[in-house]
């Protein structure tokens, strides 16, 4: 590779990429050509930097300074100054990264990423997705190479195994014990699968990995089958994930042409190919036996177990499924020891979690963490805390089969066990906070009304039983809860969990529970008092003219559509509580601050 | 405007012929072929289910019980601009909910379906993978982010 005095990374994840960071990389190459320095300066699109909030972003290397929100009208200054003469353009960095009048804090030391650990997300943002040239400079496919020349397949599970590696996908199964059944199972064709259907509405994780390291599955995925004996693999992503796709199958072919995937790789006997299946939109096609129906090119219903996919998967033969951030850590794991990945995290609970940081949170993006780190530590060193002065209420991790955590717990450990411990999970990585103006209620009827679309309707416990809890949550969200209906969704709730045949179903009442158990007091100010103390729910909120402040202008009651507002000009006018239909009109238009929302 | 084989559509089936010609053979070819169709007619109609059921030797219930199962494939035309309102959780917690009941108001038109002029489809998806812009929409290709509800009157207005 040419040898380049200056790099600068400009962000190509989808968040950036939404706030225009292609128009940058165009406008850097012209720029820094113009200035005669194409030579010495190259330009690079790489994966999500995980700070999205920020972007787009732009980082200049070697000084490792952290530009933030730049705009195409700032690129040429950037050259001029920075790349030209040397001088960091402060006026444009993150705030974060400016440490008093004359020093900057380089990337590393700014206070979003000092607590993190790059494991999975290691090359996202630092490499160019779309080069193997880059990923192989960066110990890419080394791992393949020692795993196919130095070991045995079961010298590679050994290690996986004492890494402590568990799936990132949600349940947390140990990876290595995953691949030794597969192995152990007799058959002539074996498959393995990745999954990379992110069913979690509202997570982008996987698809960073993907768009930011996409070579890291591939290598991952050809060492897990020299482990288990298998030699054909299939990707399952989703389709709503265009730039993924398109860099996996870049990556692919690529690998393709370095004779890293195809026959007799590194010149060994040993073969393996891989092909992407494009998932079709459905939740519950993230579960292993629907997703494999589905590549089969079936309806994505799942199927009952046993038999377990490690014995009869894919076409009826021993299949492996791991999610992407699993595969993500496997090299890493086989050139760096299973002892180096034991020794971050807790006892049972090894290694880093990529979490998706999201909701009423001031660093939203993407950030990888020791497992062990305190909720408090993400959401207020890493994430900043909250915006606008307002105060943290709930986090909630597992997505539609999560719970959440409360601001009680702050101090709770980030790890498989404590979260389940306190009624939530891992999940895959969605962490959405949530401040004082969201509702809880809501947020589990939010939850509910998404599994309830995407029950495959295949049991009845769950076809009809979340349809019954998410009856009872709406009811109670537009104010004609009853007494008893907290009793009901707990029976239903237990019900579902006991009888449901898949994981979507099992997991479907968890958000509703988690709520109960730590926010009862909300549930029963709306049945009883028919109030939303966060002000969320619109059929509870009252709307009232205070007396004081009234100048009787009548502004309100000529925009009220239901001619709820009476009174007399030049003074008060009130409010017809049994009239209003809370459109809040006439509180956007009042003058005075008279009229008030509760 | 109903499917025409030999007519209009003529080239539409040509280009469906030679994905199934390719991928016929390869295990799961079902779902791959569907979604090339989907591509080049923009949704499934009967015609073309029928089309692809009789070309794999299969029945067209098998084909449209795949078609419905997915919340990808669509069976109706689709408007000239698709509006799609993020619904992912961290769109939802930042007051997505009201961004797209106030397209849905303007538009005149539920969610999932298209307006009468065929002018704009407006869904709700989930996470888009931009949640640092919630709350975040997308027309076409373009992305909107940190959306306030009445701002989208005079997004719209640019189409
Ligand atoms: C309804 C449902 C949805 C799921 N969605 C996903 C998903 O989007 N991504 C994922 O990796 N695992 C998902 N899983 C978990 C998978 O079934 C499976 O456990 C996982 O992919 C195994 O990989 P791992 O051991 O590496 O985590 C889902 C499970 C259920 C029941
Ligand atoms: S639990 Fe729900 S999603 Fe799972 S098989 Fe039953 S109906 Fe389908
Ligand atoms: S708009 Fe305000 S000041 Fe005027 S009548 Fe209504 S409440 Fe009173
Ligand atoms: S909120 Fe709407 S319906 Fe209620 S009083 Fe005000 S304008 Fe009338
Ligand atoms: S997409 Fe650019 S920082 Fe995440
Ligand atoms: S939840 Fe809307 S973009 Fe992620």
């Amino acid at each position: 590779m040419d040898l380049f005095r200056s790099h600068v990374l400009v962000c190509g994840g989808t968040g950036c990429s939404s706030s225009g960071s292609a128009e940058l990389i165009r406008l850097f190459e012209e720029d820094i050509a113009k200035a005669g320095l194409e030579n010495e300066v190259k330009v690079v699109r790489t994966g999500c930097f995980g700070l999205c909030a920020m972007g787009p972003i732009v980082i200049v290397y070697p000084e490792g300074a952290f530009y933030s929100r730049i705009r195409p009208e700032n690129v040429e200054e950037i050259v001029n100054e920075h790349l030209l003469k040397g001088r960091i353009v402060r006026r444009l960095l993150c705030s974060e990264a400016i440490e008093d009048e004359t020093t900057t804090k380089s990337l590393d030391e700014v206070d979003f990423y000092k607590k993190q650990k790059r494991v999975a997300l290691r090359n996202c943002g630092v490499i160019d997705p779309e080069n193997i040239d880059e990923y192989i400079a960066f110990d890419g496919y080394r791992a393949l190479g020692k795993v196919l020349t130095e070991m045995t397949p079961q010298e590679v599970i050994d290690v996986i195994k004492a890494s402590g590696l568990r799936g990132r996908g949600g349940a947390g199964f140990p990876t290595g014990t995953k691949w030794q059944f597969a192995r152990n199972a007799v058959g002539d064709k074996k498959f393995v699968c990745c999954n990379a259907d992110e069913g979690d509405p509202g997570a982008f994780m996987d698809r960073s990995v993907l768009e930011g390291d996409p070579h890291a599955v591939i290598e991952a995925m050809a060492i897990a089958a020299y482990a288990i004996g298998s030699d054909q693999g299939y990707i399952y992503v989703r389709a709503e994930y265009p730039i993924a796709v398109k860099r996996l199958q870049i990556a692919i072919g690529q690998a393709r042409e370095y004779g890293l995937l195809g026959k007799n790789i590194f010149g060994t006997d040993f073969s393996f190919d891989l092909d992407i299946r494009l998932g079709a939109g459905a939740f519950v096609c993230g579960e292993e036996t629907a997703l494999m129906n589905s590549i089969e090119g079936k309806r994505g219903e799942p199927r009952p177990r046993p038999p377990f996919p490690a014995n009869k998967g894919l076409f009826e033969k021993p299949t492996i499924l791991n999610n992407v951030e699993t595969y993500a850590n496997v090299a890493q794991i086989i050139l760096k020891g299973a002892d180096w990945f034991a020794s971050m995290g807790t006892e049972k609970s090894k290694g880093t979690k990529v979490f998706a940081l999201g909701g009423k949170i001031n660093n939203t993006g993407l950030v990888e963490i020791p497992m062990g780190t305190t909720l408090r530590e993400i959401i207020y060193d890493i994430g900043g805390g909250i915006p606008n002065g307002k105060k943290f209420k709930a986090a909630q991790t597992g997505g539609p089969s999560g719970g959440c955590i409360p601001a009680s717990l702050l101090d709770v450990s980030i790890d498989y066990d404590s979260l389940i411990a306190i009624g939530s999970m891992m999940g895959s990585g969605g962490m959405i906070v949530m401040d004082e103006d969201n509702c809880m209620v809501d947020i589990a009827r939010f939850f509910l009304d998404f599994t309830v679309d995407e029950s495959c309707g295949k049991c009845t416990p769950c076809r009809i039983g979340t349809r019954r809890m998410l009856e009872i949550l709406e009811r109670i969200t537009e104010g004609k809860g009853e007494p008893g209906d907290i009793e009901k969704l707990e029976t239903l709730a237990k019900n579902i969990k006991a009888t449901a045949l898949c994981g979507l179903g099992q997991t479907a009442p968890n958000p509703v529970l988690s709520t109960l158990q730590y926010f009862r007091d909300e549930y029963e100010a709306h049945i009883y008092e028919k109030r939303c103390p966060a002000g969320h729910c619109k059929k509870l909120l009252r709307y009232t003219i205070d007396p004081a402040l009234c100048k009787g202008c009548s502004l309100c009651s000529k925009v009220c559509p239901v001619g709820a507002i009476t009174g007399e000009l030049r003074k008060t006018f009130s409010i017809d509580p049994n009239k209003c239909i809370k459109c809040g009109s006439c509180m956007e238009k009042c003058r005075f601050n008279a009229i008030s929302r509760k | 405007m109903p499917i025409d084989r030999n007519g209009k559509d003529k080239e539409k089936f040509q280009q469906l012929q030679a994905v199934i010609d390719d991928k016929k053979g390869m295990p799961g070819a079902l779902m791959p072929i569907m979604q090339n169709a989907q591509e080049i007619f923009g949704y499934l109609p009967i015609e073309v289910q029928q089309f692809i059921a009789d070309e794999l030797n299969i029945t067209l219930s098998e084909v449209y019980g795949v078609a419905t199962f997915y919340a990808q494939f669509v069976l109706e035309p689709q408007g000239e601009h698709v509006i799609g309102v993020c619904l992912g959780t961290a769109c939802y917690v930042k007051g997505s909910q009201a961004v797209l009941d106030k397209l849905s108001e303007i538009l005149h038109c539920p969610v999932g379906k298209t307006t009468e002029d065929g002018k704009f489809t407006l869904n709700a998806t989930r996470c888009l993978g931009a949640c640092g812009l919630a709350p975040v929409m997308m027309i076409g290709d373009e992305v909107y982010g940190r959306l306030k509800p009445d701002e989208v009157e005079g997004i719209l207005a640019k189409y």
